[in-house]
């Protein structure tokens, strides 16, 4: 991003904090976390405490950041360098994000920006001007992107409460800002689990690493008694549910399972962990010591808000996460995918000038595919 | 502190306090060493260690945790006198292979008193055991015993059979089924730390005249501990993959690069001859690339130098890409590595 887009971007994110301060508020236990920020085309800095929300508001006026982050870890010294902050537990949080989804609607609405050459593409795995595969690859994430993400986080909802159990009440969703979800869970038992313990979890949560015995298939002898029941719980009754659909399928289909025999099976198990697993981001919640985007700030990949979800199937990011104002600019577009935001359509431009409002101006500036004319 | 009756403490004698049991019955450490009599549970004593050193357990003369109160007692009296030989002996390795092998010893009792369905106070000693010792409250449910996940995920990570990593095992509610078998399985290694431990914080006895001949005994017995290794150089998959999505000026993510450097350090690679490697990545900046690696082989920032993340971890975060030779490995660094 140019000097001139970052002042413009900088001054609307500007406006959107101070006119939103009641959207922007510390986690509790705020002298426990570790706060960090990032300024457009600079690093990250962190190791930052605060005590209030008054501290962070004067933090977000004077720095004018475009990301801002907030630990999940609580600390007894969060402003020390990393080895001397002596870390006491950590909440649990999940990223679920459209792009890990492998969904067929990606192709549609990515686009293609060279690094070499600056040239833009619809999505590909090179640059087709230049050929170099040096690329940025933006999304312009569609509705069905988001309704899909939606599921994750509902299969990842029910696996925690019925399996992990965790209190429906402990589970917070956020939007993220971009293409996806952060689910956070509070004061479960997992909160003073390590990264390997973590990374267990995740994979429960993922269905990975099953092997066949754990629902009834066998090496030798397979035995038809062992395979689960339809009405069984946890990961045997979801198997089941997928596997034999109903009580009347599952003689027939057990006979099949042993008859196509044992590494069949146990690549069926891994093909299944894409389809009934929780499609979660491992390296997240795994994370003990991440800081992770808060709650209401903007994000700098878009300039929507990571907002609350209070209704999950009701939320419409481009509509609900939208803050920034409705005062026009001109702008030179390259944004060869077609956008909606606060129920307005939006492209696709090609190379011309145009006249949008600030929130859609910010979303394509951040996606590097306009710059101020 | 738990109160054990004669045939508990033969059965856990880890629990007992070794000075106290002696004193209680009448006994120093010296005699061991002269009296004929005792001495039988000084023999005892050096078959327990031998045993252990083989990798095996001690078959004990306790018949399901019965006998008659001198076999009671020269069962305590020989694991005493075994620790008093290791400490004597001062050897590391055979303190660890026998407090594993005791803890595997004990691990059946215990196992015995979760089962027990005709004498109640056996399996609450049992459970009282394990959540006095290791933390860990279990509740028994039917024919299970239930464990919290997070008490049961602090102990299965260090077991790298795939039985036991948490998707495998029944869930529900935020506890793990368990049977009494599994339940004191799980705390094997925790077990046989804290008989570890308490050998290394034993009192170094001085040599008692008697004791010299086991202890020598000992000593020349772990000589066949020393193994040869020799590594053939080649690259694990996973490394190899690493490098040929680089060489494609392709993104490789940012644990696939951490792996990379940490794996190159550890095979005593340079941060010159390594950060090339990192040159055709997209985002590709030497100053930020030297940074990291320096703080990686731990040169700059806390000095903590990293370690090469476990296959497991690598499975994880879709970095592994096994062969048939890395069967058997636990992390990349011991690709290719044979035991001569």
């Amino acid at each position: 991003m140019q000097e001139k887009e970052i002042k413009f971007v900088e001054e609307a994110f500007k406006n959107y904090y101070f006119n939103h301060f009641d959207l922007i508020h510390v986690p509790e236990r705020t002298s426990e976390r570790e706060f960090g920020f990032q300024k457009f085309n600079s690093g990250m800095i962190r190791h930052i405490s605060l005590k209030d929300d008054k501290e962070l508001h004067l933090l977000l006026m004077q720095n004018k950041p475009s990301d801002v982050y907030c630990s999940n870890g609580y600390y007894s010294f969060p402003n020390l360098q990393m080895s001397e902050k002596e870390w006491k537990e950590a909440d649990l949080i999940f990223d679920i994000d459209a792009k890990d989804l492998e969904l067929s609607c990606r192709q549609n609405h990515c686009v293609t920006k060279c690094v070499e050459c600056s040239h833009i593409s619809k999505s590909s795995n090179h640059c087709s001007k230049c050929n170099s595969t040096k690329i940025e690859v933006k999304s312009l994430p569609c509705k069905n992107c988001i309704e899909e993400s939606k599921k994750e986080v509902e299969k990842l909802k029910n696996i925690l409460i019925e399996d992990l159990g965790v209190e429906k009440n402990s589970i917070q969703i956020y939007f993220s800002g971009n293409e996806g979800f952060h689910v956070y869970v509070y004061n479960s038992q997992f909160q003073e689990l390590g990264s390997r313990e973590r990374s267990e979890l995740v994979d429960y949560l993922m269905f990975r690493g099953t092997i066949p015995e754990t629902f009834g298939m066998k090496k030798l002898r397979p035995s038809r008694q062992l395979f689960p029941e339809i009405n069984e719980e946890g990961w045997r009754g979801r198997f089941s549910k997928e596997v034999f659909g109903s009580k009347s399928k599952r003689s027939k289909i057990i006979s099949e399972l042993i008859n196509e025999g044992y590494s069949n099976f146990q690549r069926k198990l891994e093909i299944l962990s894409k389809t009934v697993g929780a499609q979660i981001d491992p390296n997240v919640t795994m994370d003990i010591h991440r800081i992770f985007r808060l709650p209401g700030s903007l994000n700098s990949k878009s300039g929507l808000s990571k907002v609350k979800c209070n209704d999950l199937k009701q939320f419409d990011p481009y509509n609900d996460s939208s803050f920034l104002n409705e005062e026009t600019i001109e702008l030179i577009a390259n944004c060869p995918v077609e956008f909606k935001l606060k129920k307005r359509k939006f492209g696709p431009y090609s190379n011309e000038k145009i006249t949008v409002p600030t929130y859609a101006a910010v979303y394509m500036i951040c996606k590097k595919l306009a710059v101020l004319s | 502190m738990i109160t054990l009756g004669k045939d508990e403490i033969a059965k856990y004698p880890f629990l007992a306090d070794a000075g106290q049991y002696l004193k209680d019955k009448g006994f120093t450490l010296q005699q061991f060493g002269i009296d004929p009599v005792l001495k039988i549970p000084l023999e005892k004593a050096f078959d327990r260690v031998q045993v252990s050193a083989d990798g095996k357990i001690y078959k004990s003369d306790l018949i399901d945790g019965e006998a008659s109160d001198i076999a009671l007692e020269n069962e305590v009296f020989s694991f005493l006198l075994a620790i008093v030989l290791l400490k004597l002996t001062g050897i590391t390795t055979l303190i660890k292979r026998f407090a594993l092998a005791e803890a595997r010893r004990a691990e059946k009792y215990l196992e015995k008193d979760l089962a027990n369905i005709t004498d109640d106070s056996k399996k609450e000693l049992a459970i009282k055991i394990i959540d006095d010792l290791f933390s860990i409250q279990v509740k028994k449910q039917d024919d299970f015993f239930i464990i919290p996940i997070s008490n049961y995920l602090e102990h299965s990570i260090n077991f790298h059979e795939r039985e036991w990593k948490l998707v495998n095992r029944r869930v529900k509610n935020g506890s793990v089924f368990l049977t009494p078998h599994e339940t004191v399985r799980l705390i094997r290694k925790e077990l046989s730390n804290y008989i570890s431990s308490k050998i290394f914080n034993a009192k170094m006895p001085s040599m008692i005249s008697g004791f010299e001949e086991p202890v020598k005994k000992l000593n020349s017995l772990s000589k066949k501990f020393v193994t040869y290794t020799v590594t053939n150089g080649e690259y694990p998959p996973c490394i190899k993959h690493a490098i040929e999505i680089l060489e494609k000026g392709e993104n490789l993510p940012h644990s696939g690069r951490f792996m990379l450097a940490t794996f190159l350090l550890s095979r005593n690679q340079s941060i010159e001859q390594i950060a090339p490697l990192f040159k055709n990545a997209p985002d590709y900046n030497e100053r930020v690339t030297l940074y990291q690696l320096n703080h990686l082989a731990g040169t700059s920032g806390s000095g903590t130098q990293y370690s090469c993340p476990s296959c497991e971890k690598l499975k994880t975060q879709n970095l592994c890409f096994a062969i048939p030779e890395c069967n058997n490995i636990l992390n990349p660094l011991q690709f290719g590595k044979k035991r001569k």
